[in-house]
Order: structure tokens, then sequence, then C-alpha cells
């Protein structure tokens, strides 16, 4: 026995030389994470909540990830596409960070992308839900925490026709993230049986939309499909309900139509029902305690941005603790990456060959000015992703 | 397109465009008469839409709200006028231009500041908080009626100004030539402060009054500065009678060619400017 307990002790020593020489070793270098968010302009919001998310999973690790410091290098993407390729060089050559963590907008991705693709630099998407990043454009350095427009419009497409919906307008921006979104739904509306009687496309990102709305009420469908976020969001949504269309035709959308914006929404908001990978109101474990710390850290409610910037964390929490902190294998690094495993706040999340999360859809009704949890939509719903098999 | 579809639509377009000529009207005052190019207009629509946001929420009374901002937003062209613009008269039109660039930048990171960049909303304030049905299905807001007599006012108001008074004499003569009416003992620098003034505040105004009908944002400004030089080019630099006409030209353009030609809506208004162009190279009414 008392062999025993000198050789476990021994070795217990030498374990804890080990792990805190590399500590040391590594503590020398912090991870550099290049956070490349809008932190200017329409999108301001949706950069700080992910900056925001990400952080916190960071701080309830001790600000640490596998044993090293952290450097957060924030550049903002101003979300503008032309200045994305050479805002990403940046970060790659100059600050050399070890991840890029962005970006919001779909635009600004495709130039990132050519980028990661030219330098193997690892880039964590934790918004931009463009499909191609995780099919067409396959990359094994590319990772994505967030959607994309066809996850999180498709399980609509259903929902619609079973609430007996047959005859259906489409409305969104004319860019090319409203059209996959609209696509999503159509794709899976027409499977089974429905009728799109009209796509309505408005210049982006003009807010007038009345001229629109007359159109829809001639048309009187069974229900409208849109997807507009942010400010354009809630223009639509309001200009809806004050054109009194909200009560004979019912408003359906992706959940970005409503994400952040239920306080400006107000009344008009009632009743609009949208599928998302997230609701504030999930009664899971993992999410009461992220509310919860997300409010006491920040003194708001978080919203689907928010969960996506602190999965984002998470997902490097994960992987850097398996690593103990070693970055330097970039293979070995992708591949622990790939296969991480959460309980996210938004429910089980785990990743697909092309890197892209499998993850719940959820259909979501706004009641008393929040997102109520009508039923699940999709279950570990994968997306089509068949140019991209890693 | 049956004829209440039309009707609703000729609505909309005269809504959109007296709104337009609202937020035009401060551009080309300040363009025709002072020569400056101001490229922070939007960002003043913005801060007079912020300024309602966060005084009706203070106070809980939107119109309260409006008493209030009016001499805020004036308070700032003044000072704008004052400390910035009156130090760039007498150098080229690059630095005048160079100067509300700048602004527009500060003007959107003091928002960003003070506001933060989250979406909000003005509800419709009461007595105006109901509506009208027009079809079997569609409502017409009670509130966009009382805007649209709001800027058919002030649109008769400006025009009485500078059409009957001496003050109107005065920006009329300056806008032909600046040289004669100083040389004839008029205080050119009093009027360029009144005038920017004035143009920063039916502007600001023009946010305000339109924030009810809007979703209040980060960058809200940036895209109807664009539209509003359309307006004004269309119309003639410097006249408000020309604002008014093409305001309500590109309001009704914006209405119906997103329904009858959808996939040029978003460029039919720059072919109507190149059209009024290639005729009338310096605008309708100039």
């Amino acid at each position: 026995m008392k062999t025993f307990n000198k050789f476990s002790l021994a070795a217990l020593l030498s374990a804890t030389t080990l792990v805190s020489t590399t500590n040391v070793i590594a503590n020398d270098d912090p991870v550099k994470l290049g956070l490349m968010l809008p932190y200017s302009g329409t999108y301001t919001a949706l950069g700080e909540a992910i900056t925001n998310g990400l952080k916190l999973a960071i701080e309830q690790e001790g600000g640490q990830l596998g044993g090293r410091e952290v450097e957060y290098i924030l550049l903002d993407s101003e979300a503008d596409p032309s200045k994305a390729p050479q805002n990403m060089s940046r970060l790659v050559n100059r600050d050399e960070v070890d991840f890029v963590i962005g970006p919001v907008h779909s635009g600004v991705a495709m130039g990132m992308l050519r980028v990661a693709q030219q330098t193997g630099a690892i880039m964590i998407i934790p918004n931009a839900g463009l499909g191609a990043a995780t099919n067409e454009l396959c990359m094994p350095n590319v990772f994505r925490t967030s959607f994309s427009m066809w996850q999180d419009s498709y399980p609509m497409g259903k929902v619609a026709y079973d609430q007996g919906h047959r005859r259906v307008v489409t409305i969104t921006w004319d860019y090319a993230g409203g059209k996959e979104d609209l696509a999503g739904f159509e794709e899976a509306f027409t499977a089974e049986g429905g009728e799109i009687i009209e796509q309505i496309l408005v210049p982006f990102p003009s807010t007038e939309f009345q001229s629109y709305l007359t159109q829809i009420a001639s048309l009187s469908p069974d229900a409208v499909y849109t997807f507009f976020a942010g400010g354009g969001g809630v223009g639509f949504v309001r200009d809806y309900a004050s054109a009194g269309l909200n009560e004979s035709i019912p408003l359906l959308g992706s959940g970005f139509l409503t994400e952040g914006n239920l306080a400006a929404l107000g009344n008009a908001g009632e009743g609009v029902m949208t599928t998302l990978h997230y609701a504030e109101t999930l009664e899971n474990e993992a999410n009461q305690a992220f509310v919860a710390a997300y409010e006491s850290a920040y003194g708001e409610m978080p919203d689907t941005y928010a969960v996506q910037g602190y999965d984002t964390g998470m997902m490097l929490v994960q992987a850097l603790s398996v690593l103990g902190g070693d970055t330097s294998d970039q293979e070995r690094l992708i591949d622990v990456l790939a296969n991480v495993q959460l309980e996210s706040p938004r429910g089980p999340l785990s990743f697909s060959d092309s890197h892209h999360p499998i993850q719940n859809i959820y259909l979501r009704e706004i009641r008393d000015g929040k997102h109520e949890v009508v039923a699940i939509a999709a279950e570990n719903l994968e997306v089509p992703d068949e140019a991209c098999q890693m | 397109m049956d004829l209440a579809f039309f009707s609703v639509q000729l609505l909309n377009g005269l809504q959109y465009g007296l709104l337009l000529f609202l937020i035009a009207s401060g551009l080309t005052l300040i363009f025709g008469i002072m020569g400056i190019i101001n490229l922070a207009h939007g960002a003043m629509y913005m801060i007079g839409a912020y300024l309602v946001y966060d005084l009706t929420m203070r106070l809980g009374n939107f119109w309260l709200a409006i008493v209030i901002a009016i001499p805020i937003a004036t308070a700032l062209g003044l000072v704008i006028e004052r400390l910035f613009l009156d130090t760039l008269y007498k150098r080229d039109h690059l630095y005048q231009v160079l100067l509300t660039f700048g602004m527009i930048l500060v003007l959107n990171e003091a928002q960003r500041i003070i506001w933060g960049g989250n979406v909000h909303s003005v509800p419709i304030p009461a007595p105006f908080d109901s509506s009208i049905q027009l079809t079997d299905n569609l409502r017409y807001s009670v509130y966009r009626l009382f805007v649209m007599g709001v800027c058919l006012v002030l649109a008769g108001i400006i025009y009485w100004v500078i059409r009957h008074t001496r003050l109107g004499i005065v920006i009329r003569a300056g806008a032909v030539n600046r040289d004669m009416v100083e040389g004839l003992g008029i205080n050119v620098r009093t009027l360029f402060t009144l005038i920017f003034s004035a143009g920063v505040a039916l502007t600001a105004f023009a946010g305000m009054i339109a924030a009810p009908l809007t979703s209040i944002a980060p960058g809200m400004g940036d895209s109807i500065l664009i539209t509003c030089f359309v307006v004004v080019v269309i119309g003639g630099i410097g006249s408000i009678k020309g604002a008014f006409w093409g305001a309500i030209i590109i309001g009704m353009a914006t209405t119906f060619g997103s329904v009858l030609i959808p996939s040029l809506a978003s460029m039919v208004i720059y072919l109507i400017m190149a059209a009024v162009l290639l005729v009338k190279p310096r605008g309708l009414f100039a």
C-alpha cells in the first residue's frame, strides 16, 4: 500500500511537472484570436453580441485556452465586402493570429474565404449563412458555428403546409442571403404540395415596404413567408401589422426577422412565427446557465448571435483543452475541432463532414414579447453538402 | 391592375414622395444658397430620429419629444456652421466635402456611443394611432396621412417664405450672386448661419416625424442620402419647387417601379435622373 502510494505520488508529481512545464512554455505565447466583425454600421449589434458571447465562454474557463493566455485582436469589418480580403490578410500575415473569427455578413465571408484558401488560416464563421462556405467552397480549415440560410428556412416549409397554407407569397431583399433563405423554404413547401404564387424581391437595403404590402393584399395569399433582418425586419413586421395584414394573412419567417428585435417590435410582433436554431426561452440546463451568466455579465438578454459567439468560444475551449494548448500541428488541430461536440444553449451541437453545425431547428412564436418554443421543427438537421465530404 | 390597387399605390407613392421632399428640402437649401454639398445630411436625419426616440422613451410623450428635439437639432446645425464650416468658406469646395464627410463618421460614431447598435422603434403616437380600412384586407395608418399633411403644410410655408418675404428675396438673391448681395450691405455670414441651421433642423425634423414609421437603426441615414441627392438633382439644385416635384416623381417611380418592373426596381430612380439630365442638364426647375 505504502509503495503504491509513493509510486502514485511520484507519477502524480511528474505529471504535474510535465503539465506545468508545457504551461510555462505555452504561456509565453498567447493564443491569438482575430475577430473580424462589424463594430460599426447596420450590423454593429451582431458583432458586439458575438464578441460578448465568445469572451464569456473563454472567461468562464479562467480567460485561458488550453492553459494559454488569450489575446484578442478586434478588427472592424464594417460589413464591407470590398475590404474583406485586405482585412483578413492583415490578421493572418501581420498579426499572425491562430484563429480568425468572422464574419457576420455573407459578402464579407466570400472575401475572407479567398484568403483562407490561399493562406490555410483557420477560420471560424460565427454567423454568415451562405451555403457555399461549407459546400461548394469546401475547405478543411473553415468551420461554422452558426447556421446556413437553408438550414433555418427549410423546416418552415413543412410547418407552413401542415398549418394548412397552400398559396404563399415570399418576400425578401434582392441579395444572395435572402434568396438562399427563400430557396430553402420553397424547396420544402413545394415538395409538400404547396404553391409559391409570387416571389417579391425588394432592392437591398430598402425599408420602404408600403407598395409591396399593397401588392400582397391584392394577391391575398394564405400566408406570407419572409426573410428580413435588423432594421428591415423591424420595419417589415411593423408595417405589416399597421397595414392590418396580420389579421387575415399569417406572417412566417426565418428567425432573423425578429431576432434581437423584440423590444423594437413591440405589439406588432405578437403571433409572428419563425424557425431558428435557438430561442432564449429554451428550457435546457445549458441555456438557463448561459442566459443567467450573460445577463449578469452584460445586463441584457442574449440572442442567437450571442449564442453563436459563445459556441465559437466553447469550441475553442474544448479543442484546445484536448490538445493541451498545442496548436502547432494544424492537421491535428483541424481534426480535433471537427470532432467537437457541445451541449450548447441551443441544444446538442456537433459538426458534419463539411464542418457545418448539425442542430435542432425550433418553431417559435412571439408571445408577450418573447420567442416561445412551439415545437422542434427539425431535429439534428444536416444541411445539403454533397460537394464537400472531408 | 384594378382601380383600388392603383389608387392605393398612388397614395403610397404620394406619401413617400412628400416625406422625401421634407428630407431633401434641407439639402437643396444648403446646397443652393451656400454651395455646400452636405454629405452629413443623412446622418442628421438619423440624429433627428434617435433624438426623438431617446426623448420619447424618457418623457413618454412623442409630441413633447419633438418640441424639445427641434431646438437641439437647430443648435447642432448652428455649432457645426459657426465652429467648422465658417473657417472653410474661403477654401475650395473639396475641403467642405471632406469636412461633411468626416461629420458622417463622427455623427455615426457618436450615435453608436450614445445609443448603441440595437434597432429601436417609436410607437405611433396618439391621437393618430388608428387606421382606416382601404380594401377588404388592407388598412392605412392615420399617422401616414398626418405626415402627408405636415409635409404639405411645411412645403407651403417654405414656398411662402422664399417667394413672399424679405428674407426670401435675400435668400434667392444670395443663391444667384453672393457678392452682389454682400455689396448691398446684407450680412451674408448671418444668412449662412441661418440657412444652415434651418436646413439641419428641417432634415432632423424629417427624421423625427418619420421615426414612428421606420425602424431606427445605425446607418439609417446613409441610404436616404443618395435618394435625396437624386431628388435634388432632378428638381434642380437649390430649387425648393424642384425638390418638391423631384420628390413626388421619385416617390411615384419607386412605388410603381417596384410593382410593375420589379427587376429594374433599384435602377428606376437613376434611369429617371439620367433621362432628366439628358433633356435638362440643370434639372427641371433650375
